[in-house]
């Protein structure tokens, strides 16, 4: 049975095209990815992310579980910090990337990718001690992402929390558009800037009014998954399923910066710590096409010869850059930017090179 | 709602032909535009080659996915629109005009009356 996020009726009244997506019913596009795209990078545009699980640890030992669990060093966590995160299997892949938040009270949420949250949840319960809390909140947390340039501009006016000096990857909890207790969150997944909000569904029609009200005159506009896609191509962020799953390691996909090898012992790091020793035999890289075409998920990658080196794991035609960009992964001798690669599109090879992510440079917080 | 011209006909890949004199233009739908989102790569290479009746002759790319597109009856390519190399957006914008995809000698001209009527289309796509 497919469920509706808070914000399903919003997306019938807009006219979206809705398709499921990790058993929600998602808007994909609104008017057209190419426009969403660009008004999230020079101006502003509201995601609803509500598929997203999120999960509370509280209580004895919820920092021990989240520490034993997350590839990345809990203890520098403080009060109000998020952090970038995996949960791996005991042999070094992926069992899910998640956002880590450092509440306050000793309370910790992990945001983790929709598609994974009875996944994830059963695997997090299997190491929890009886006496740590978990819940899973997901069903009743509503979440907004509003990104691009003048996301602050238009939400400040709407809280009295300091969102001009939130720092990225903080956040804060506090009265927003009239509703307490929401979470406001300088993160996302767009590169764009911006914030992510959290709160109760119950609230959906209160914020989702109040933000488009307060970003009226800004030209703001809902954005589709489609656009979401993109945007975070072009930033070189991973999709869970697509670049990054339970056959890959976070070392060679790029995520060795959020692998704390050296944090004390947790699920994945004697597997990290051995394949670190032995060396990668493939490392997920960005490249872009040279030849007229478009690159997609699952192209093949040959080498000049023909011979298949690799297979590519998220590609599209970039918005802002007019290029077919994607990620691959490929055999190490491959590995580095600039190096000659040859893109499989419709039994064609098609001329590409390597290149070095962000596809898009980052030029703002 | 999509435009469905009455003087052409349609196929169920979304796609539509024009005679003119006897020669078929064929392009894709306003429906499948509008379905497909902004065009970036209209990607054919198939003029001289003489196909058979859903035979693919290329595809269309656009932001979120590729297409492939078929023939909408057996025939020899005579032409392919070279604009669209350059200006793919011309499908989104002119479907039915400069966004016209290739050129057909058809072996048949009566296998036309194999495809949709405008009024057949509109079933098709429920509007």
């Amino acid at each position: 049975m497919l469920k509706n996020t808070p914000f399903y009726h919003f997306h019938q009244q807009l006219g979206a095209k809705m398709l499921p997506f990790a058993g929600y019913n998602m808007p994909i596009s609104y008017t057209s990815i190419n426009e969403e795209h660009l008004l999230v990078r020079q101006k502003v545009g509201v995601f609803d992310v509500s598929h997203m699980g999120q999960f509370i640890v509280r209580g004895e030992g919820a920092f021990e579980l989240v520490q034993k669990l997350s590839s990345n060093d809990v203890a520098q966590l403080y009060e109000g910090k998020v952090q970038y995160s995996c949960l791996l299997y005991p042999n070094g892949t992926i069992v899910d990337d998640m956002l880590v938040y450092c509440l306050p009270n000793g309370v910790y949420m992990l945001v983790v990718n929709a598609a994974n949250i009875q996944k994830d949840w059963d695997y997090i319960v299997q190491h929890a001690a009886p006496e740590t809390t978990l819940i899973d909140i997901s069903d009743r947390t509503a979440l907004l992402a509003v990104q691009g340039p003048l996301a602050t501009e238009v939400l400040h006016t709407l809280t009295a929390m300091d969102l001009k000096n939130m720092d990225y990857y903080t956040c804060e909890k506090g009265v927003f558009a009239g509703v307490s207790n929401v979470l406001v969150s300088a993160t996302g997944y767009t590169g764009a800037g911006g914030f992510e909000i959290y709160f109760d569904q119950e609230h959906a029609d209160t914020i989702w009014n109040a933000i488009f009200e307060a970003g009226k005159s800004c030209g703001i506009a809902p954005i589709g998954l489609a656009a979401r896609n993109t945007l975070r191509l072009e930033k070189g962020y991973m999709l869970y399923g697509n670049d990054i799953d339970d056959t890959t390691s976070p070392l060679e996909a790029g995520l060795g910066w959020i692998c704390k090898l050296n944090k004390g012992d947790f699920v994945g790091r004697d597997a990290l710590q051995a394949q670190k020793q032995t060396g990668l035999t493939r490392r997920l890289v960005g490249f872009e096409l040279l030849d007229k075409g478009v690159a997609r998920d699952g192209c093949l990658v040959q080498d000049a010869n023909g011979m298949v080196i690799g297979k590519v794991t998220s590609a599209a035609p970039s918005p802002s850059l007019k290029k077919s960009i994607g990620m691959a992964y490929v055999a190490m001798p491959f590995a580095k930017p600039e190096t000659s690669i040859n893109i499989v599109v419709r039994d064609k090879a098609l001329a590409a090179k390597v290149v070095a992510m962000p596809f898009l440079p980052n030029a703002l917080k | 709602m999509s435009l469905i011209p009455a003087n052409l006909r349609y196929t169920n890949d979304h796609e539509w032909t024009r005679v003119e004199a006897d020669i078929l233009y064929v392009g894709i739908t306003d429906f499948a535009q509008s379905e497909l989102g902004d065009i970036v790569y209209v990607d054919i290479n198939a003029v001289g080659q003489t196909l058979q009746t859903g035979t693919s002759f290329g595809a269309v790319d656009a932001v979120k996915a590729a297409s492939d597109l078929y023939m909408p009856l057996s025939g020899t390519i005579i032409a392919q629109n070279e604009a669209l190399t350059n200006q793919p957006e011309l499908v989104n914008s002119d479907p039915y005009g400069e966004g016209w995809m290739i050129q057909i000698k058809p072996d048949n001209l009566a296998d036309l009356d194999a495809l949709l009527s405008p009024e057949k289309y509109q079933e098709l796509i429920g509007e």
